[in-house]
């Protein structure tokens, strides 16, 4: 690794203090991608500011029924936290289907927002890519472009987010809790992440110099009618293809509320509030599932070797609204599909 | 941290960060170790505490070889700054078994035959170590899953999943 400085944050304040003195310095709380990018050249801070020790890491429940979650809890005690598993089983099920358990042991909430694309061209530096290097070009457009993006893309960058708990924060309207210079703020989860157009650099609107302090949940969390189903080239421990996450609350066979969001198909989760509209007031079956997809897809575009994700895309909705509806979620243990 | 010796006129190449002295406690004994802030945990392990047992295999965090417990939990040091765990308990193969008698994981190993070339078997075991703590897994399917984040290049999953098993019912 290329040398650095390390700095530990007394609090907050401090971290703030320190992240906004020195621009070519980097929190680190997990670590599991900072690091790894750091060996391979792609983050060269020259200082680290640990902010493992800061106590963000309780799980509470908020005045308005919802839950806020310190941003250092580690991606493991969030999954198997008991107010988690019962009330937003979607969450825990997202988490529980990325990384690894020793990757889920270290990772904090708020770090599993901000990770970075896994694009192979971001990844290696000999070669030219935008969002590592802006201005360089797209290796990935006419490269290997397998895992990438099919939606929201621009000419500029056709990377995908990695994160599978942020999917299910977009199904849950999670809140980011930031905080900066300038004071506290917070960001709702569609405004987090962005669309690369031409900024592909900039992953999320957080302010070099702002910390994530929490992440609410809003009081609904679809305990009953949910279902996470993530398709990768391997059984476990591998990022995804595409994955859905749905919830869905039903009067009998009427939906009467409808939330949908897939993830590994575009720079950011990807939601369709027209999607979800004409899964309102419908009947819970597979031909009102299709217009959904039909309608998430709509502006679907692939590059080549990533075609096959639209296809995919579509059958991953219609069967996770299935799950869903039938209330039968996705088992992360048996792989089963049904 | 500050610099000693001889400080460099500014413009010049920024001198190399000082080591920083660091407390782990590393299979039940204290260690007094002073790393560069770019040591992984890993390394500090296996180049200056002589703990090879610990394994590099991808360096990345994809192959789980060093897997190790801090405090109890199974993480990856190769993806772990060792200034980051100052005052942490630190558990690696060679701390599993207990005056002279095998941890019932590396004994299970040995009777399932739970490995061939033996290179990712330290975090293998270290890693069921952690998920037998966990106490989240009960079947086969449960055990494979959370066992992911350790690869067998050779092949050996089925006996390790049987060693698991066998560690787990006398656990």
């Amino acid at each position: 690794m290329i040398p650095f400085q390390y700095t530990r944050a007394s609090d907050v304040a401090d971290a703030i203090k320190q992240i906004a003195a020195d621009p070519s310095a980097k929190f680190i709380a997990g670590g599991t991608n900072l690091l790894d990018l750091i060996k391979y050249d792609v983050a060269t801070p020259t200082r680290l500011i640990d902010i493992s020790r800061l106590p963000l890491r309780n799980v509470e429940e908020t005045a308005t029924g919802g839950v806020l979650i310190g941003a250092l809890v580690p991606n493991t005690d969030l999954a198997y936290h008991p107010l988690i598993e019962a009330r937003y089983p979607l969450l825990s099920r997202s988490i529980l289907a990325g990384a690894s358990q020793q990757l889920r042991n270290m990772a904090s909430t708020g770090g599993n927002l901000v990770q970075r694309t896994r694009c192979f061209y971001f990844y290696d530096a000999t070669t030219p890519c935008n969002k590592r290097e802006p201005g360089s070009g797209c290796s990935a457009i006419s490269g290997i472009n397998r895992i990438n993006a099919i939606l929201g893309t621009s000419q500029s960058c056709i990377a995908t987010h990695p994160s599978d708990m942020c999917v299910a924060l977009a199904v849950l309207e999670a809140i980011v809790h930031v905080t900066g210079p300038a004071g506290a703020r917070t960001i709702a989860f569609a405004d987090f992440h962005r669309l690369p157009d031409n900024t592909p650099q900039l992953d999320t609107n957080l302010e070099p110099d702002e910390i994530i302090t929490a992440i609410e949940l809003p009081a609904k969390g679809f305990s009953t009618n949910y279902s996470y189903l993530k398709i990768r080239d391997r059984l476990s421990y591998a990022f995804a293809l595409v994955s859905v996450a749905a919830a869905l609350e039903l009067d009998g066979d009427t939906i009467k509320e409808a939330r949908v969001a897939l993830g590994g198909v575009a720079h950011k989760p990807w939601r369709s509030s027209a999607a979800e509209v004409v899964l309102r007031g419908q009947r819970a079956e597979a031909s009102t599932f299709a217009n959904a997809a039909d309608i998430l897809l709509r502006r679907a575009r692939g590059f080549g070797h990533n075609d096959f994700k639209i296809g995919l895309a579509r059958r991953a909705i219609v069967r996770t609204l299935g799950q869903a509806a039938r209330g039968t979620p996705q088992s992360i243990s048996d792989k089963k599909i049904r | 941290m500050t610099h000693s010796g001889t400080t460099k006129p500014k413009g010049s190449i920024a001198a190399a960060p000082e080591k920083i002295p660091i407390t782990l406690t590393v299979n039940g004994t204290e260690a007094k170790l002073s790393v560069a802030p770019w040591t992984t945990l890993l390394d500090a392990l296996r180049d200056h505490l002589d703990l090879t047992g610990t394994k590099k295999g991808c360096d990345h965090g994809q192959c789980g070889a060093c897997t190790v417990l801090v405090d109890g939990r199974r993480i990856n040091s190769c993806l772990t700054l060792a200034v980051m765990k100052e005052g942490a308990e630190v558990t690696t193969v060679e701390g599993l078994a207990h005056n002279g008698e095998l941890h019932p994981l590396q004994q299970a190993f040995i009777d399932h035959d739970a490995f061939q070339c033996g290179y990712c078997t330290s975090g293998q075991i270290c890693s069921a170590a952690g998920l037998i703590a966990e106490g989240k897994a009960k079947s086969a399917d449960e055990i494979r899953e959370l066992m992911s984040g350790n690869i067998c290049r050779c092949g050996a999953y089925p006996n390790i999943v049987a060693a698991i098993q066998q560690a787990m019912e006398r656990s």
